[in-house]
């Protein structure tokens, strides 16, 4: 040991130095002062979840640029701080602190999975900050510091199960990575089954990124359902759609039901193993609205005609406009006065009319479901009619009384 | 006498003084973060600067301390079931959780389950004389095992989530900023201490010893000495300190998931300590500090990139200086001394 105490002098203070250089790089930048105003983007650019999240990053920063070109937000123009939450977490809830307490944001867009929401919300609960959320969820939380622009369960998992059920589909097998998001839509699924008389023929999970489904695939053949609800995440998708195919199940005899597949997982799944399956969203990129043949124009015309929208991309883009609307309405974009604002906002989006449900924090949404085409657009068998009120704690549904509550 | 213990009196007031006094909160806590991982760095350099034991699963080692952590700081809570349960479907508490009520017990198990695992691990594997690649395979193999284990176990465990959401730690408010900052001062404290007392191990005889062991195990043998105990107990302090690491870091961080400590967390810090310079402590604790730091500067700067350039450092330092920073500086003194 010759060495060590001029290495520990060097630890200290190199690092002391660097932390306090960067923090003279951040002029205290009051949200609402100057002539911008800092928005955060928290997604994954790195890691698992990348080729899903960076999408919707893209369409949010579409967003920014049109607002700006049509003049910004109370006159100010909004600049994007991007984040990378590189799909840990912990990274999460560490970025998202760093862009409200460093960069001291109006509002951050982010998250994907449900893990990194969770991971998140502590930290925008206790600063009291904005987050918005742009994917469809399990339902059942309701924090007065997110806002929900994706669908919760009675906006997509019951209007699927609806369909199935008016298909006449009563034998269900359930297919699903294992986290949070799977477990509770199944645990949702049992019931709505048990009160509907459906029959659940065996429920199974897979680790997150698993790809090997000749076993499951087996199992689910065997028990011979007439659907299976699929709730993968991800990779296994691919996996799971290829050797059902080898497997001989078609969309005819055994339809697949998905929650987590868009458009833009239909590419790197292949067309050929899932031309014909239904999902369930509320937007698809050929649904029939101005609104969105603008949007789809500009999202190719911006990142390349060969791009595709979907329905996360959508909700993120929507996420942008309707916190600007709010912010508008409130004069300030200030947190309290925005979220007291955003209750009522009511704005035509690509996927149709979107109001804000002040309660909840939740969106109205038409629910849709389509059928995966051979050229991997999605075209909508089915729909709602007409926007769903979000009931994140399905309250409004007899049969869910226990959920809430575990 | 004076002149040897300057530099890390100025590293103590500077950690326990300037850094307080001139950072954000923000980034003192993220420093927290990185000195905790720096106590498990120091470990690895016990391990396996000092003894030669190259291990790549420190992680399960702070992931014990810090879910037993995270347990007490979610019974105490109160509130009842803590808030993945429910969504789990659990329905009452499960046994395993009921002792961690006890602050006491918790800590006590964030410590000594590592140890005791690494003590039962390193008397199994020690003598029957696995070492070098098997040893750091074996290892790396728990780490795996490990998140499996908890993802797999999501009513226990949080699964992929992991735990977060704490409130309070001891009554204080785990959000207020003084909070924060008396955590920072019992990390950089515990820190201090710890490097102590490893330097105080590894200068007296029992690390020469250990040294010996590293350098050549079989003659230690046939000298008379017992190699696998001296392993085994390097291992259970390397160990030990990899808890505490992580029952520290849990209520600076606010989160604990299997993100934090599987093969790829172990293998960066690792890497950190190879950075730093594995043969020297200090060079293990400045590796961690640095790479920590590395990772949240570039990650800001680059959020599109940053991962090549963590690994552009990583393959310059090894390149150019193999014996890491450590190695750099101790040839800068030396140079300047003749």
């Amino acid at each position: 040991m010759r060495i060590p105490h001029a290495i520990l002098s060097g630890v200290l203070v190199i690092s002391v130095a660097a932390c306090s250089g960067t923090q003279s790089g951040t002029a205290p930048s009051e949200a609402a002062g100057g002539s911008e105003i800092k928005v955060g983007l928290l997604h994954s650019l790195s890691g698992t979840m990348a080729i899903s999240e960076v999408t919707v990053r893209d369409a949010e920063l579409l967003a920014i640029e049109e607002i700006n070109k049509a003049g910004g937000v109370l006159g100010k123009k909004l600049v994007p701080v991007v984040e990378d939450g590189a799909s840990d977490w912990p990274t999460f809830a560490e970025k998202a602190t760093k862009l409200i307490r460093q960069d001291k944001v109006a509002t951050v867009f982010g998250g994907w999975t449900s893990a990194s929401r969770k991971a998140m919300l502590p930290v925008f609960e206790r600063y009291k900050a904005l987050l918005w959320y742009p994917v469809q969820y399990e339902g059942l939380e309701s924090s007065p510091y997110i806002f929900y622009t994706g669908a919760t369960t009675n906006q997509q998992i019951i209007p699927g199960l609806d369909y199935l059920k008016e298909q006449g589909k009563k034998k269900i097998f359930l297919v699903g990575s294992d986290y949070v998001f799977p477990r509770t839509a199944n645990k949702i699924i049992k019931a709505y089954a048990a009160a509907n008389g459906m029959e659940i023929l065996g429920e199974e999970y897979t680790p997150l990124g698993h790809t090997e489904y000749s076993t499951l695939v087996n199992k689910v053949t065997q028990a011979k359902p007439e659907a299976v609800f699929n709730t993968l995440n991800g990779d296994s998708n691919v996996a799971f759609f290829k050797q059902l195919k080898s497997a001989g199940a078609t969309a005819e005899s055994m339809p697949v039901l998905s929650v987590s597949i868009a458009e833009e997982e239909v590419k790197g799944i292949g067309v050929d193993n899932i031309a014909g399956q239904p999902v369930a969203w509320n937007y698809y990129q050929t649904t029939d609205n101005p609104a969105n043949t603008a949007f789809v124009k500009a999202f190719k015309d911006t990142y390349g005609q060969d791009k595709v929208t979907s329905d996360p991309m959508e909700a993120g883009y929507n996420a942008v406009y309707l916190w600007a609307e709010a912010a508008k309405k409130a004069g300030t974009v200030e947190v309290e006065a925005v979220k007291k604002a955003a209750g009522g906002i009511a704005l035509e989006r690509p996927e149709g009319l979107v109001t804000i449900d002040g309660e909840t924090q939740h969106m109205y949404k038409t629910a849709r479901i389509g059928i995966v085409q051979p050229d991997g657009l999605i075209k909508q068998v089915w729909d709602s009619g007409k926007p769903i009120k979000p009931d994140p704690y399905l309250k409004g549904y007899p049969w869910a009384s226990g959920l809430a509550q575990g | 006498m004076i002149r040897k213990h300057l530099p890390f009196a100025t590293i103590a007031v500077l950690a326990l003084v300037a850094a307080p006094l001139l950072l954000e909160p923000f980034r003192l806590s993220l420093l927290a973060k990185y000195l905790c991982y720096a106590i498990v760095a120091l470990g690895i350099g016990l391990a396996w600067g000092q003894g030669g034991m190259l291990t790549l699963g420190q992680g399960v080692f702070f992931g014990l301390g810090g879910y037993s952590m995270a347990m007490y700081l979610k019974l105490a809570e109160g509130g009842g079931l803590p808030d993945f349960m429910v969504w789990s479907g659990v329905e009452e508490l499960p046994a395993l959780w009921t002792p961690f009520a006890n602050p006491v017990f918790a800590l006590g198990m964030a410590v000594l389950g590592p140890v005791a695992i690494a003590v039962v691990l390193g008397t199994l594997v020690f003598r029957q004389r696995v070492r070098g690649a098997y040893f750091a395979i074996l290892t790396q193999a728990l780490a795996a095992a490990m998140v499996i284990l908890l993802v797999g176990q999501q009513g226990l465990t949080g699964g992929t989530n992991g735990m977060t959401n704490f409130f309070d730690l001891f009554g204080a408010d785990l959000a207020a900023d003084s909070t924060q900052r008396g955590l920072y001062l019992v990390v950089a404290g515990v820190l201090g201490v710890l490097y102590l007392a490893t330097r105080q191990l590894v200068n007296s005889r029992f690390g020469r010893l250990l040294v010996a062991v590293r350098d050549g195990e079989d003659r230690v043998r046939f000298l008379g000495y017992n190699p696998a105990t001296v392993k085994t107990v390097t291992f259970a302090a390397s160990a030990g300190m990899a808890g505490l690491a992580g029952a520290l870091f849990v209520p600076v961080v606010g989160i604990i998931s299997p993100a934090l400590l599987g093969v790829v967390p172990s293998l960066e810090l690792v890497v950190a300590v190879a950075v730093g310079g594995r043969h020297a402590l200090a060079g293990a604790v400045l590796g961690a500090v640095l790479m920590g730091y590395a990772k949240t500067a570039f990650s800001e700067q680059f959020a599109d990139g940053w991962l090549y350039l963590q690994g552009a450092l990583f393959i310059l330092v090894m390149t150019l200086a193999p014996k890491g920073i450590a190695g750099i500086l101790g040839r800068w003194r030396s140079a300047r001394a003749t």
